[in-house]
């Protein structure tokens, strides 16, 4: 076990390198010019003024040291400072936005799991039943639904015909308590689930199917076992790998991916705080941001390989 | 006999329905079985040996089976039972024992967990005592350090080790009657004598009726009280162990016995493989299911089924126009030789047998 960790360590640091390069790159290779930006369109036409932003962003110095520098004070979670809000630490900005998004992309995951792992159990347990090709259908059309749509519903069903919850805003757990700012996550986290909870319910249906005809089923049904204790004690466990897989990427996409739910719904995650940057061509923002999704991206994979070894002892002696 | 047999199974059927038919896996099986005695299911693959003894445990799983006849279990019939009723009865009454211990345990549930779960749930006995139990048990099957054993996975076992637990999970409740599907197949030949001795010991000190379904009649002979062969989803011939050693009558029955190797045989000795193929369950060769691949076969055979006849206070019952043994199968080998029908020259030595011998009937 202890091989297999530092195995893994090691192949995290190597993806994480790989990752904060790429990311810089590919954001040094954004058009437009950050100083532009950061001057405004009054001053554009001084060329004085513009060579002394440029210069005092580093924006002269070739990519390979820019990289080195960024990654020098990337390391100690100095990811510079908002080249339009100056004074603005982006590692601040991180620290600020992120419970946010987390919060959604945990109650999102959440919520899909917990109406997925049913679902999927019954559509194996009655496979080819009006049981199985109801849920199926309805993953289908969850699946094919883009979630902005899906929160546009929701929005005119809660909020406009209900009048049940607001429809956009976000109210912080400090400011305003939990029901408070549970009334303003759950619309956002909603329109989040449905497409993974149709993800996840397909996935344990395969799985669930696979297992089902596993020999030590039939031997658990010969015991005398009953089928609900059958599905949930022996056949659960072995088919949830590939739902462990899922949760763990899907997780990392939606910390950086809930862009556009957190715009429609003016919810203050990272997402929305991107958008801003990408508009502001807010270099450090981008980059800071990004990197730290990747990371979590990244780090959140690790946990859930190590976690198969829980889920399956056969791992356990790698 | 006056008492009442544990198991009375007459007419048992069960076909599946494919799209290119019915197959019919077991067609028309009838036997007794009482307490205490053991009956051995002889028969190579695709004889329909698993699915009789699934179908008399009522665990046939797939949705396209259908099984007919009687089955009655201690006065009870179970055919037409639903699974929930059956339910009452697995584990607790009927336990079975399958063919591959390295797929019947589940590989995230500890051993200890598995052998004592149904017994926690049938006999409502509480965590510790179930694992005093399971303890036991894993004693009872011989698996040292039994006190370790239940804690762990059943990846850290051996295949023997996996079938003992495999074993002591079908006793764990006590039931009447064990079924033992292959329980060696997959196992070493060293193993495989302890876990079938083991399975004996069990059966005579639980005094619990068992089948024991096996493709190699070297496993039944010291073991069964009685030996029923089955072909095509028939029974073909049905004795008393020993006196079917004595004068088996159905050819099938003497190839089988034929084609397992013997000690006593000279070095380099040919075995004696079976000519052709098991025949097609869909539609099955008309007349007597084995007549192509029979070295006894006339042309009565192929037009007439032999019915399952035994002489009068016999318990010796078979299903042959020319039974082995008998004057009319001895008249009807020679004239085959005479002839040269291919599997009448491999019987008799004269040439190799292939899986794809022509017989002298196909056109």
């Amino acid at each position: 076990m202890g091989r297999v960790l530092a195995a893994r360590l090691a192949r995290l640091v190597a993806t994480l390198f790989a990752v904060t390069l790429l990311s810089f790159l590919l954001t040094s290779l954004l058009p437009g010019d950050p100083a532009v930006a950061v001057l405004g369109q009054d001053n554009i036409q001084n060329p004085e003024l513009l060579a002394e932003v440029r210069e005092e962003l580093g924006l002269n110095d070739p990519i390979p040291v820019r990289y080195v520098k960024w990654l020098g004070d990337a390391v100690r979670f100095d990811l510079g400072e908002s080249y339009i809000n100056r004074g603005q630490e982006v590692s601040d900005t991180i620290k600020q936005r992120l419970p946010v998004t987390a919060q959604l992309a945990v109650m999102a995951i959440g919520i899909a799991l917990v109406l997925a792992v049913p679902l999927g159990v019954i559509g194996a347990y009655k496979e080819g039943k009006w049981q199985d090709s109801t849920t199926s259908a309805a993953a289908q059309v969850a699946l094919s639904v883009p979630n902005f749509i899906t929160g546009i519903f929701l929005i005119w069903l809660f909020a406009v015909k209900l009048d049940l919850l607001p429809a956009s805003n976000w109210n912080r757990i400090s400011d305003k308590g939990l029901s408070a700012n549970l009334k303003t996550a759950i619309l956002p986290a909603t329109a989040l689930a449905t497409t993974q909870m149709a993800i996840f319910s397909r996935l344990v249906r395969a799985d669930m199917i696979a297992t089902l005809k596993e020999n030590y089923i039939l031997s658990a049904r010969a015991k005398g076992l009953g089928d609900r204790y059958i599905l949930m004690r022996h056949a659960l466990r072995p088919s949830s790998l590939s739902l462990m897989t899922i949760v763990g990427i899907n997780f990392g996409a939606l910390l950086g991916g809930t862009v556009v739910i957190e715009t429609l719904f003016a919810v203050p995650g990272l997402g929305f705080r991107l958008i801003n940057a990408i508009n502001q061509r807010d270099i450090l923002v981008i980059q800071g941001i990004t990197v730290f999704v990747a990371v979590v991206y990244v780090v959140i994979n690790t946990v859930v390989d190590l976690l198969y070894a829980v889920v399956d002892p056969r791992i356990r002696r790698g | 006999m006056t008492a009442q047999h544990a198991l009375v199974v007459k007419d048992l059927r069960t076909h599946f329905t494919v799209a290119a038919g019915d197959v019919k896996a077991v067609d028309g099986v009838s036997f007794t079985l009482d307490r205490g005695k053991t009956l051995g299911v002889v028969g190579e693959s695709g004889s329909g040996k698993t699915v009789l003894s699934r179908s008399v445990m009522g665990l046939n799983i797939a949705s396209n089976s259908k099984t007919t006849g009687s089955v009655v279990y201690e006065g009870k019939e179970l055919v037409g039972m639903s699974p929930k009723e059956m339910k009452h009865l697995w584990g607790t009454e009927m336990a079975m024992v399958f063919q591959d211990p390295m797929t019947s345990l589940n590989p995230v549930v500890k051993v200890g967990r598995q052998l004592t779960e149904h017994v926690r749930i049938h006999l409502d006995v509480s965590k510790t005592e179930a694992r005093a139990l399971g303890v036991e048990l894993l004693r009872s099957v011989r698996i040292p350090e039994a006190d370790e054993r239940f804690d762990v996975y059943p990846h850290e076992m051996s295949g023997g080790m996996r079938q003992r637990v495999c074993i002591a999970m079908a006793l764990a409740c006590s039931p009447e009657m064990l079924f033992a599907d292959e329980p060696t197949t997959a196992l070493d030949v060293t193993v495989q004598h302890q876990i079938l001795n083991l399975l004996n010991t069990q059966q005579r000190d639980r005094n619990m009726a068992m089948i024991l379904v096996t493709h190699d009649l070297g496993v039944v002979a010291g073991r069964a009280d009685e030996i029923a062969v089955m072909y095509a989803g028939k029974v073909v011939e049905k004795a008393p162990t020993k006196t079917l050693f004595k004068e088996m009558h159905h050819p099938y029955t003497q190839a089988l016995l034929w084609s397992i190797p013997k000690t006593a045989q000279p070095k380099h000795t040919r075995l004696s493989a079976i000519a052709g193929r098991p025949p097609d369950l869909i539609n099955p060769p008309s007349g007597c299911s084995f007549s192509p691949r029979c070295p006894y076969a006339r042309p009565i055979c192929r037009e007439e089924e032999p019915v399952l006849i035994s002489g009068v206070g016999d318990d010796h019952s078979y299903a042959c126009h020319h039974p082995v043994g008998s004057p009319a199968g001895q008249e009807a080998f020679d004239k085959n030789l005479e002839e040269g029908l291919p599997q009448t020259l491999v019987a008799a030595g004269r040439i190799q047998a292939t899986e794809d011998l022509p017989t002298t009937w196909e056109d």
